[in-house]
């Protein structure tokens, strides 16, 4: 394989502590080397450019059965919102692109891995099917566990080994990643039209309380020593008033310290945090308490968090927290797709418009902001737009550019139409603080790389990781003073180097490299019981085979697996 | 001795029924048994080895006649026909798996073809009520473990979908539904007295094409209003107690069929369905599903819409960008208004299902049929490509009614040299890139010319 090396760029690496110095980069055969140890590279000249990793996106829903109902009942995403084709396949769509747009999108953004944020475990081949569709990013997938049968009956009687095992059979049955927990005990109570608003809610029959289930979510976590933590979406999202649950759940966590070989140190990764930080009592008086939240992530190491960050954009939402997306259609009154999943989960698609016209939009654009901007660790809170429900994630680098310039926010709230309510409801006004792009570069690949126990081969640039490069033409020494330059550079990258390939250049798709499945696989003792467990469910309440639930390994992509042994 | 395959998916409709068991004979040439299976399913694998199969691509001669020809030739054949048509339409896809599926995007992106599923002259009009109105479903196994109250509408399972009332929705006892049969409500709503319907505990004859003011009447009901003395031919009383049935349900399913979707109304038919199904979620839990006919007939559909955002009626003709616009860009109107030149029948027969007047138009150009059987398509074709039977001899994944995907498997191998749909295209694809590439080479390029492009950010 060919040489290559990127020149005197302004390296940006916070797994290594690089802030900005510049630095020649190898690369050879796919991974990142030593720069003399290269006999005659070709060169890439990044003088006067950032260097950093490839993006790592911790939380986005990229494929599977939820996405693509997003894709299939909203034609108007596609008319007049889709760029002509300029790659090998079409790309279509906005809010939820298409396979092969939201490939292209990633790399042009210089992102290399996405991390599908729900997988609802009874569709794991439809997930591999779009996984096999989408280019050049690397992409693993969560299955959804918070509301699982087993999972529930295993917690209920405090059975952590039991539910290990069969955590660990799910991992492998659907090639998943890690544990997603959406609205715990929530989306079974949707089974019967009802929720679990808030942490002690009773689950209906099952007699669980959602607090025990991500209690014992993160002992089976930790248990399994899994390169993620449990994933969490609280209980009670995008309601006015709800931070008081969302800091009953951040409690959870208390107590537990993380156990692994990854480098992971959180318990727990709470996500879209922007959705569940919100006072007031009613979407007319609601008010940000983004601090509150924030005092208490600030305060605690063992939490992780990303932003959920509105872009005020026409977009898609879609969750597995069923009862929720029944709710907000009865706000908005627009169409409203709903699949519930046998004994696993549930998940609602809810078109929605964020505008700076709407208070509530511009209250929650402010609070998503204010979550980075409030936080005192960015190697612990993560840029996402919870891709596509608060947002497209192609709306990344306008969310850069808010958190790198107080100018470029000023802009954005002079559109505001309720601008003094929206400064009186939340503290974006009074925060003058702009992120560099050391901090950047933690909150988009060296942070997300590390909670997700990938940052041995993610998110950095030692030797020895995968040579995963993206090059924005962006002089950190002589900023641009108009930060919509600052979004064009960071949607556009200069190059991405994608497993050693040149991938990106100026901005356009010139190859695509292999992409991968990243899954992990779990060694546990045999357990007898969790087999029986399992085969009878199978032959009782699933309405597909056990034997054609696993998914075959022929409809596995281009694997990269993670091996975790629990019986040494 | 014999071999026995277990946990084998059918290959015939939407209910898709993955618990067969084949056994195979000694050679593992014939099928000699099929378990578990309708009569419909049985049949499908009995036939692949029962009779005599193509086993060659078939030309079409002047004289009338076929000819057998390499699968090089007919891959050749049909990328010629691709390259030089303006306006190419590939159609069908309801009986093949996902794989093809794929790779004959990949081929209609290519040659800038009309890509089309039999969606087109089925559940398409559930798709315009679903771009309007949503769908609030649930997949097959939640309406078996939950359901207390079932509507089947405009449905006949008995007859199209064999096993559906014992594996998901009537009979079975699932994990809140112990006593199976007993514990659920039946409702028929159909202007036939079907079979479905007598095992219905209340079957409401409706006025054949009145099924919308049906809905009507009973979203006025549940929403707490007046309604008439008698409404699309039921009466006043009998639509009281049925909503309150609704209403008071713990979990409903509402399944409808063709009855809904292809009687006046159509797509709004559908639509007012859903939103009774979204009336009824303010009370207690209610779902809708559509009973998709053929086993995969949902899987392009899925497919598509993951490479393209829509479903059916995929206009690739511009080249740089798909659209979608039934009635435009359906199959039955395009060639009805003769807009098409060529003609590719994909795992269905058009020959059968289309108006004569569309079959008349398409027939002036050349028609190429890939499909494992002889069917009247194949019949009136200029190329017939043989593939193996999915399910049978392919595997594959499919897509159920509720878009859960089952993955199917082999159980014998096809009659020898016979490929996959899915080879077939990729290997058609190939060809038509080196056509393009020959004739880029001549300098005569089909490609648009060059000039300035609009700025396509949103």
């Amino acid at each position: 394989m060919s040489e290559l090396l990127i020149k005197n760029g302004f390296v940006f690496d916070p797994l290594q502590g690089i802030k900005g110095d510049r630095m020649d980069i190898g690369v050879k055969d796919g991974r990142i080397v030593e720069a003399g140890a290269l006999a005659n590279p070709k060169t890439i000249d990044a003088a006067g450019m950032t260097v950093m990793a490839g993006g790592v996106d911790i939380h986005s829903h990229v494929v599977g059965p939820k996405v693509n109902v997003g894709r299939l009942f909203r034609p108007e995403d596609k008319l007049f919102k889709s760029p002509l084709k300029r790659c090998n396949r079409m790309e279509m769509g906005f809010s939820v692109p298409s396979t092969f747009k939201t490939g292209y999108d990633y790399a042009r953004m210089g992102y290399v891995f996405v991390n599908e944020a729900a997988m609802p475990p009874l569709h794991s081949p439809h997930v591999h099917e779009e996984i096999r569709d989408t280019p050049i990013i690397d992409n693993a997938a969560m299955p959804v566990f918070g509301n699982n049968w087993f999972t529930l009956e295993y917690l209920k009687n405090n059975e952590i080994e039991n539910n290990a095992a069969y955590t660990a059979w799910l991992l492998r049955a659907t090639r998943g990643f890690g544990i997603k927990v959406v609205n715990p005990g929530g989306s079974e109570a949707w089974g019967w039209g009802l929720n679990c608003e808030h942490i002690h809610d009773p689950v209906p029959y099952f007699d669980i309380a959602p607090a025990e289930i991500v209690k014992g979510l993160i002992e089976t976590n930790e248990y399994l020593g899994l390169p993620h933590s449990v994933h969490l979406h609280c209980n009670n999202l995008g309601n006015p008033g709800n931070y008081t649950d969302t800091l009953d759940s951040l409690r959870l966590a208390e107590g537990y310290a993380p156990k692994n070989e990854f480098g992971r140190e959180q318990v727990m990764h709470v996500t879209h945090l922007q959705f569940h930080a919100y006072g007031g009592d009613s979407w007319k008086n609601v008010e940000s308490r983004t601090k509150e939240i924030m005092d208490y992530v600030n305060a605690h190491d063992n939490i992780t968090v990303d932003m959920g960050q509105v872009t005020l954009d026409e977009t898609t939402t879609m969750t597995a927290d069923g009862p929720f997306e029944h709710h907000l259609r009865a706000g908005n009154n627009l169409k409203w797709a709903n699949v519930d999943v046998e004994l696993e989960t549930a998940a609602g698609v809810v078109p929605y418009v964020y505008s700076p016209k709407i208070k509530a939009s511009t209250v929650q654009w402010a609070v998503g902001l204010e979550i980075a901007l409030m936080s005192k660790d960015l190697m612990r809170t993560f840029l996402t737009t919870d891709h596509p429900n608060a947002g497209p994630f192609t709306r990344y680098p306008r969310v850069i550019t808010w958190l790198m310039s107080r100018a470029a926010r000023d802009a954005t709230m002079k559109t505001f139409k309720w601008l003094d309510r929206t400064i009186e409801s939340t503290s974006i006004d009074g925060i003058d603080r702009e992120l560099g792009l050391y901090e950047i570069a933690q909150m988009t690949r060296a942070g997300p790389a590390k909670a997700l126990g990938v940052s041995n081969i993610y998110g950095g640039l030692a030797p020895g990781m995968d040579a995963d490069v993206a090059v924005y033409a962006l002089d950190p020494e002589s900023m641009p003073s108009d930060p919509a330059e600052i979004e064009k550079v960071f949607g556009r990258c200069a190059w991405l180097v994608k497993d050693g390939v040149v991938t990106v250049r100026d901005g356009e798709v010139v190859a695509e490299p292999a992409k991968r499945t990243v899954w992990v696989d779990v060694k546990v003792p045999e357990n007898a019981q969790v087999q029986r467990d399992i085969y009878e469910h199978f032959l009782r309440h699933y309405s597909v085979k056990l034997d054609n639930y696993s998914l075959f390994e022929e409809h596995l992509h281009n694997p990269r697996v993670i091996e975790v042994d629990t019986t040494q | 001795m014999p071999k026995k395959v277990e946990n084998v998916g059918c290959p015939y409709c939407g209910v898709c029924c993955d618990d067969l068991v084949v056994t195979v004979s000694d050679d593992g040439k014939k099928i000699l048994e099929v378990e578990n299976a309708c009569a419909i399913g049985n049949q499908i694998f009995h036939h692949a080895t029962g009779g005599e199969r193509i086993r060659l691509p078939r030309l079409r001669q002047p004289d009338g006649s076929y000819k057998e020809i390499s699968y090089d030739e007919a891959v050749d054949y049909a990328a010629k026909v691709l390259h030089n048509a303006k306006k190419p339409l590939i159609y069908g896809f309801g009986s093949t798996n996902c794989e093809g599926m794929a790779a004959a995007a990949k081929v209609a992106e290519k040659a800038g073809a009309v890509l089309d599923n039999c969606a087109s002259i089925c559940h398409g009009s559930s798709f315009l009520a679903i771009f309007d109105n949503g769908y609030p479903s649930c997949t097959l196994g939640e309406t078996k473990n939950r359901a207390d109250v079932i509507v089947y509408w405009g449905a006949n399972p008995a007859h199209a979908h064999p096993r559906h009332m014992s594996r998901y929705s009537i009979f079975p006892r699932g994990f809140f539904t112990g006593k199976g049969h007993k514990s659920r409500k039946i409702i028929v709503i159909d202007p036939r007295h079907t079979d479905t319907a007598q095992v219905a505990d209340i079957y409401l004859q409706v006025k054949q094409g009145h099924d919308y003011e049906l809905f009507d009447a009973f979203r006025a009901v549940v929403r707490g209003h007046e309604i008439p003395d008698v409404v699309a031919g039921i009466k006043r009383e009998q639509i009281l107690e049925v909503a309150n049935i609704l209403k008071k349900a713990r979990f409903g399913t509402i399944f409808y069929g063709m009855g809904l979707c292809h009687s006046d109304g159509r797509n709004h038919n559908v639509d007012i369905a859903i939103s009774l199904t979204r009336d009824l979620n303010d009370f207690t839990k209610w779902t809708i599903m559509a009973m998709r006919g053929h086993y995969n007939i949902t899987g392009p559909g899925a497919v598509w819409s993951w490479q393209y955002g829509y479903p059916y009626c995929l206009d690739l003709t511009k080249r740089d960008i798909a659209h979608m616009n039934p009635g435009e860009t359906s199959s039955v109107d395009l060639a009805m208004r003769d807009e098409v030149d060529a003609f590719f029948n994909v795992g269905t027969d058009a020959g059968a299902h289309f108006p004569i007047d569309a079959v008349k138009h398409l027939k002036k150009h050349p028609w190429i049929t890939v499909d494992p059987n002889i069917c009247m398509a194949s019949e009136i074709s200029d190329l017939h490509i043989p593939v193996g039977i999915v399910g049978v001899e392919v595997p594959g994944i499919v897509y159920r009614m509720d878009n859960v995907p089952i993955q199917y498997r082999k159980v014998i191998d096809p009659p020898e040299g016979v490929i996959s749909d899915e080879e077939l295209f990729e290997r058609i694809h190939k060809r038509l890139c080196e056509l393009e590439a020959e004739e880029a080479a001549k300098g005569q390029v089909k490609a648009a010319p060059e000039g300035v492009r609009a700025e396509s950010e949103p």
